[in-house]
């Protein structure tokens, strides 16, 4: 297990929730990075069957392995999925040079109704300036029940984020979440590097609770990403339920919203 | 006589009030000159579909409203408030 300083607090995984990613800027060493966009430039071959073991899928010797490897990213792992999640696939994602057009919106897999989620990771081994792309995400579309390119009409929305970023930049995503690669502009190839994992174990208070009782838990879980419009009220019943799902308590709320609609008192007054 | 071809503007709103804000849109070109693509604009190009309407856009498909599914009244997935428009350009 790994040392509790490297787990996630509980405000990162209220964020997670609302959000669906988290975000680690400058996160992966220099020297790993640079060995890393060496193996994806060069096509690296070494891929696992899905349901492997993720420690069985790299040798000691890949530069990927040693970032999965590495505590902090350990720490994260284990706070979202547990110790010893299962490889699903990793994928390199290229986009080469003057590429003037941008991935279709999608969803990874199919629609998934299950309140356990797998992780992907996005990791950046270069520098990736907006001319670069890189990935775009749709902030807090990971409750929308779509099937993969399902969404491919849309184009724009309010709050897309596109991750532009340095070296070293890991992003992490509920599996729902709608992302599309960007145009890549420049004259360089472009590698992102995907990684999904699928949790062993209840994901149940995984992270680092020493934080549970801070109060600012509700406001994350009542965040607005605009794009929803009208329907942001059902975004946060759906945070709540997973909120209750990774804390194990089943009357959590925030204010009073599921709590109203619980609410069906069964006792008959007595008549005088 | 000049030909015409299709320009099509998807607005997606905040309400089924064609007054309210744009939360997200696409563009389609029929003639040829352009080709939209994602992530290509920070902002949408009109802030309402009536505004759209006062340059000469032209609705042609407004969303159907349905109640939800039984057992699906909390479930999200696509933009519910879709508004079509259409311009005919000469080429």
């Amino acid at each position: 297990m790994v040392d509790k300083q490297h787990l996630l607090t509980t405000e990162q995984m209220a964020n997670f929730v609302a959000d669906g990613y988290l975000r680690f800027d400058d996160f992966i060493p220099d020297e790993l990075n640079k060995a890393a966009h060496e193996e994806m430039a060069s096509g690296m071959s070494v891929r696992g069957g899905g349901g492997t073991v993720l420690d069985d899928v790299w040798h000691d010797d890949s530069a990927v392995g040693k970032v999965f490897r590495l505590p902090k990213v350990q720490g994260i792992i284990e706070s979202l999925v547990g110790e010893n999640p299962l490889y699903d696939h990793h994928a390199v994602h290229i986009v080469r040079p003057q590429s003037q057009h941008g991935q279709i919106w999608h969803a990874d897999a199919i629609i998934d109704i299950r309140m356990h989620f797998d992780i992907q990771f996005f990791y950046f081994s270069h520098d990736t300036p907006r001319e670069m792309g890189g990935t775009m995400i749709l902030p807090g579309s990971h409750f929308r029940r779509v099937c993969e390119t399902d969404v491919a009409r849309y184009q724009n929305f309010l709050g897309q984020h596109p991750i532009v970023c340095n070296a070293g930049t890991l992003v992490v995503v509920h599996h729902g979440i709608w992302h599309c690669a960007q145009p890549n502009l420049t004259e360089d190839t472009r590698y992102m590097f995907k990684l999904r994992l699928n949790p062993t174990v209840r994901q149940l208070k995984l992270w680092n609770t020493d934080d549970i009782d801070t109060g600012g838990i509700r406001g994350i879980l009542s965040r607005n990403h605009r794009w929803y419009g009208n329907d942001v009220r059902l975004e946060i019943v759906n945070r709540i339920k997973l909120w209750r799902f990774l804390i194990g308590d089943e009357s959590y709320d925030v204010g009073y919203w599921l709590s109203r609609l619980e609410n069906m008192p069964e006792n008959v007054p007595h008549v005088a | 006589m000049a030909e015409l071809r299709q320009q099509l503007l998807v607005l997606h709103l905040h309400t089924p009030d064609l007054n309210s804000h744009v939360v997200a849109w696409a563009m389609y070109d029929g003639t040829g000159q352009k080709r939209y693509t994602t992530g290509d604009s920070e902002t949408p190009p009109y802030s309402s579909v009536v505004e759209a309407m006062q340059d000469g856009w032209r609705v042609i498909q407004f969303p159907q409203q349905f109640p939800a599914y039984p057992g699906m009244e909390y479930n999200t997935s696509y933009l519910r408030f879709e508004y079509i428009l259409e311009k005919l350009e000469e080429i």
